[in-house]
């Protein structure tokens, strides 16, 4: 760490150390560690199961960690360790929300429907906890008013505003994608995990889905940490990135960095592990 | 310790015949994820058809070796329970499989409904009585067995270990496992989907039968409402045992017949119903997966 | 599709083959199936000994009846459907307008039940109205309540739950023993008797919030049965089978429905009768269905509600998104629970007289299928389906003119739970999704469009 300070806004958003997943006698994870930084886009790569969703689990509490430590530090300085929080706990108060690989939407409920669900803590507060609501308090219209408009602000953004009362189920594959990122978004969130949001679109939906996960970051100030194999999304995107293989971080850095590292293209090629330094060579050779 | 060995007999007893009935609520769950209601009227029906058959016996011939009159009823009992079950199954499941999940659930509550009535109906709505078939009674150092209990262990053994054989080592056994695991690539594979779905009903519907019939035989009477109780504590050891599980159907049973029998001799027999869905209640909610049923991961 | 539009002599030959083969082998199976029980009935002779009685005649019967439904459904129902249909496919859709009834259906509906005790009164006067105020009017309003009742949670929340008689019953006995026992009016009963049944749900639905799917079924079946098994066996509170009798009845802020010189017809100068009170009783349960709907209407526009429905459709989305799904799950069996507290209040003061016998699985599965054939979370469409179940069946109870078809020993009233059942079937297999397949959102931007059935889940829990 050089003595420059460094603006505030880049200091860590979520730290995860040593940590560690088992599965029976499969360790999925194994002692690792990285940080995301605020105000980043962060990738975590690596080929088919290197445990990458793993990791979302349990950051987003839906696996408890078998050991390690995941943090988390809000913008106002509250810090929250993750691996002790029940899932819900984690989006609630942690304010960290994800998206899934297999699309997961309210596919009966409609689009402004989905993100009104998203809304839910807060709307429950305005409603007193349904008796207010129920006894049609005008406190709850307002904030049902609200709702309503956040939910257009992000349908917008999403450019999904002309399906707005179309139920979810309908809507076609990249659009039921941006669809769950603007629902994520509506729980508020400081961090967003996206499991491979790109995985599935076409040329012209991983552009859209670009230019959104740009904005929600300009825009928005949220931080953003998305697993992805499409390496034109990682590279044109994010600033940081992590690699991972069996479990192990290989490679953290930026995206010309991690690009160039030779256990990562040997990962990605499948070179054993005393051709590492031939590849190494080859790229050094190759840059000159 | 002799009454406690008395009770463990008449408790594997009932088990038997509880875990006849539970396999079929087991394969049925297995292969098309359906809790098929009217299997404990498909047990009663069996149990009926047993009835009609004895009867006929005793009028037509004026009797006949316990033996033969046995085996009489229990092959016709399978026989005429199997293609009750294949019908239903054509008609009532087979057009709502793969819709909506409630569906066949309603449908099944509507055929139990309807069978049980239907015996009402035809059958009239009174107890039916028959004489004692087997009543020799062997005592052995103060602990009684009798001729009928023996018979229902050894049946239900033989049963068992035919199906089991079916099940594990034969081709149709094989199509049964492949559709439990996924119908569509079982299809894809050419299996007949269909017709393995129609063998599991008809296979589950024949050891009802055979439930039904050693049920009449062991106390001597049957009423159209039989089905439901039965059927609810099959279901019960099915859950038991681990739902999908063979063995653990008649694992499942023989507990559920334990328990209902020890409950009733060391406490009140008045709350032994209560005992057996408590233990269900309890494992469920400890051990969803019951005793022998692989764990459901949560898939994120 | 062309050889049916235009039958060519070959292919209806081939049809008619068909049909015939079709039609055999449905009577074979028929003669097989039915051979012992209809041909032959066990009866009892005057030793009370089992005998057989030969009904071959019809069986006979019913082979042919067989054999001659199959082939006219293969032969003619079948080319026609399929032409009927093919027909309707190329005709253009015509956008029809909702009528005005079809606007205002829950509105006209609500006037009609107004008016139906006074019109009832007025047709077959005070003594001849009872059976329709009391059988159809009174028994099927209750039966409303608790199917919207259940609605909650497995129509909304998506948790099928197959012992909801249990909070009927915990609803019957509070409002039996401590109106009894403490002198309680029901005023006071009612809200009581909802506040202990929602209690119940909770402690019942605390533990089986893990399961899913069926084996929350199954689990809360066993906690119905227990319930029921612990009224029928703990006497000394509930006399067990014999059930509690003498319930006290409602009354009107202190004015008793009776012969009492300050009774209820006395204080309006009319000729005594129990028709008032039952009159009184339909717009009792009239009301609570009302606030059943309204409290279900109002839920489902609030987070709660939606919450509800979020997770029917994912629960794993739900939690992702900050729902803390145990509570949202037990307010649901809470609120659910409480509209059967309610209504069993109702039935025990309507009664006069409780017992188990009125609590048995059956009672569960009807109320369930009430709400899977009405259409899940569709309010009207749940009353149509407990119009259609209990009016239905309770019409047949009515057909005394049957016993000049089939001879006076024929009782229609057997046979009302025979039809019941195969009607279920029936239905289920005809519109598996119940009479209102859609599904009516809870907010909208720009205009209300109704989901399509299609989208909608049936939830895991």
């Amino acid at each position: 760490m050089s003595a420059v300070a460094k603006p505030m806004n880049n200091d860590a958003i979520l730290k995860v150390e040593h940590l560690s997943m088992r599965f029976g006698g499969l360790m999925a994870i194994n002692d690792l560690s990285f940080e995301v930084r605020r105000g980043e886009i962060t990738a975590l790569i690596g080929p088919n199961g290197a445990g990458k969703t793993t990791v979302f689990n349990c950051i987003t509490g839906f696996y408890k960690p078998t050991m390690g430590m995941i943090s988390m530090h809000q913008e106002g300085g509250k810090s929250f360790y993750l691996e002790r929080m029940a899932d819900f706990e984690v989006t609630r108060d942690a304010k960290v929300a994800r998206t899934f690989q297999n699309i997961r939407l309210f596919s009966g409920l409609t689009l402004l429907e989905n993100l009104l669900v998203a809304q839910h803590n807060a709307l429950m507060k305005a409603s007193g906890y349904t008796v207010l609501g129920l006894l049609g308090f005008k406190s709850y219209k307002d904030a049902s008013k609200e709702a309503t408009e956040k939910a257009r602000y992000w349908l917008e953004k999403a450019s999904l505003i002309d399906r707005a009362d179309d139920p979810a189920g309908d809507l076609p594959y990249g659009a039921q994608r941006r669809l769950e990122i603007a629902r994520a978004m509506c729980t508020g969130p400081e961090l967003l995990c996206l499991d491979e949001p790109a995985a599935g679109l076409n040329p012209r939906e991983s552009q859209e889905l670009n230019k959104l996960l740009r904005s929600i970051r300009a825009d928005n100030g949220t931080s953003l940490l998305l697993i992805e194999h499409d390496m034109s999304v990682v590279m044109e995107i994010s600033d940081h990135v992590v690699v991972l293989e069996y479990g192990q971080k290989i490679s953290d850095g930026d995206p010309a960095h991690v690009k160039n590292d030779p256990r990562v293209i040997a990962a990605y090629l499948g070179v054993d592990d005393d051709e590492v330094e031939t590849v190494r060579h080859e790229v050094e050779e190759g840059a000159n | 310790m002799e009454y406690f060995i008395q009770q463990l007999i008449n408790g594997l007893t009932l088990g038997s015949i509880y875990g006849l009935i539970a396999i079929g609520y087991t394969m049925v769950y297995g292969i098309i994820g359906m809790i098929n209601f009217a299997h404990g009227d498909i047990f009663m029906l069996g149990g009926f058809a047993g009835l009609i058959v004895y009867l006929l016996i005793m009028t037509v011939f004026g009797g006949a070796p316990i033996a033969v009159a046995l085996l009489c009823m229990l092959v016709v009992a399978m026989v005429v329970t199997s293609l009750w079950n294949w019908s239903i199954e054509r008609v009532a499941y087979r057009p709502l499989r793969g819709s909506f999940r409630l569906a066949p659930l309603i449908t099944a509550i509507g055929v139990s409904i309807a069978l049980s009535n239907f015996i009402q109906v035809s059958q009239g709505p009174r107890n039916k009585p028959i004489p004692q078939m087997v009543n020799s009674v062997y005592t052995i150092e103060g602990i009684s067995v009798s001729l009928k209990q023996i018979l229902i262990v050894i049946i239900t053994v033989v049963l068992l270990a035919s199906f089991w054989y079916i099940v594990e080592k034969t081709p149709l056994g094989r199509a049964q496992r492949a559709t439990e695991q996924d119908r569509k690539m079982a299809a894809l594979l050419g299996i007949d989907v269909d017709r393995t779905i129609s063998i599991t009903f008809v296979m589950g519907a024949a050891l009802a039968a055979v439930a039904g019939t050693m049920f009449l035989m062991y106390y001597g009477v049957i009423v159209f409402t039989d089905g439901f109780v039965p059927g609810v504590k099959a279901f019960t050891a099915a859950v038991l045992g681990g739902i999908g599980s063979l063995p653990g159907a008649v694992i499942g049973g023989l507990l559920i017949g334990l328990i209902e029998s020890l409950w009733s001799a060391y406490f009140t027999i008045a709350y032994k119903d209560v005992a057996t869905f408590a233990i269900l209640a309890f494992v469920l909610i400890f051990k969803p997966s019951g005793l022998l049923g692989r764990p459901e991961v949560e898939k994120v | 599709m062309a050889t049916v539009t235009n039958p060519s002599a070959a292919s209806t030959g081939s049809l008619t083959a068909k049909a015939l083969r079709e039609a055999t082998f449905t009577a074979v199976m028929t003669f097989l199936m039915f051979a012992l029980f209809i041909g032959l009935k066990t009866d009892q002779n005057m030793r009370n000994e089992l005998i057989l009685v030969p009904r071959w005649g019809m069986l006979a019967i019913l082979v042919v009846i067989a054999f001659v439904g199959r082939f006219a459904m293969v032969a003619w129902l079948q080319p026609w459907r399929t032409a009927s249909k093919a027909a309707k496919s190329a005709a253009p859709t015509v956008d029809e307008d909702a009528g005005f009834v079809k606007r205002n259906f829950s509105k006209l509906a609500i006037l009609a039940l107004v008016l139906y005790p006074p019109i009832i009164l007025w047709i077959f006067g005070v003594q001849g109205s009872l059976k329709y105020i009391d059988n159809f009017g009174i028994q099927i309003l209750i039966y409303v309540m608790l199917a919207w009742g259940l609605n909650i949670v497995v129509g909304l929340a998506g948790l099928l739950d197959l012992g909801y008689v249990a909070f009927y019953a915990v609803g019957a006995y509070s409002y039996a023993l401590l109106s009894i026992n403490f002198g309680f009016s029901f005023w006071i009963l009612l809200p009581l008797a909802g506040i202990l049944s929602a209690f119940w749900g909770i402690i019942l639905g605390f533990p089986v919030l893990r399961l899913k799917g069926d084996y929350l079924a199954i689990v809360t079946l066993a906690f119905g049965e227990i319930i029921r098994l612990v009224l029928i066996n703990w006497q000394d509170v509930t006399k067990g089978t014999f059930g509690i009798s003498g319930i006290p009845k409602i009354t009107l802020f202190g004015i008793p429905f009776d012969a009492s010189p300050n009774g209820f017809a006395k204080m309006f100068h009319l000729a005594p009768s129990s028709a008032y009170y039952k009159v009184f009783l339909f717009y009792l349960i009239l009301l609570l269905c009302l606030l059943t709907a309204f409290v279900t209407i109002r839920l489902r526009r609030l987070p709660i509600g939606r919450a509800w429905e979020a997770l029917r459709e994912d629960e794993i989305a739900c939690r992702s998104l900050g729902i803390n799904t145990v509570t949202t799950k037990l307010t649901a069996f809470a609120i659910g629970a409480m509209f059967g507290g309610f209504a069993g209040s109702f039935f025990a003061a309507r009664q006069g007289f409780v017992s188990p016998e009125s609590f048995v699985f059956l009672e569960s599965a009807v109320i369930l299928s009430m709400v899977v054939l009405g259409g899940m979370g569709s309010l009207t469409g749940i009353a149509i389906a407990a119009i259609a179940m209990v009016g239905g069946t309770e019409l047949l109870r009515e057909m005394d003119f049957l016993k000049h078809v089939f001879g006076p020993d024929f009782t229609p009233e057997l046979y009302r739970m025979l039809i019941f059942g195969l009607a279920m079937v029936f239905m289920m297999l005809v519109r598996p999704r119940g009479f209102v397949g859609t599904r009516e959102p809870t907010a909208f931007l720009f205009e209300r469009k109704a989901v399509s059935g299609a989208f909608t889940k049936e939830g895991h829990g």
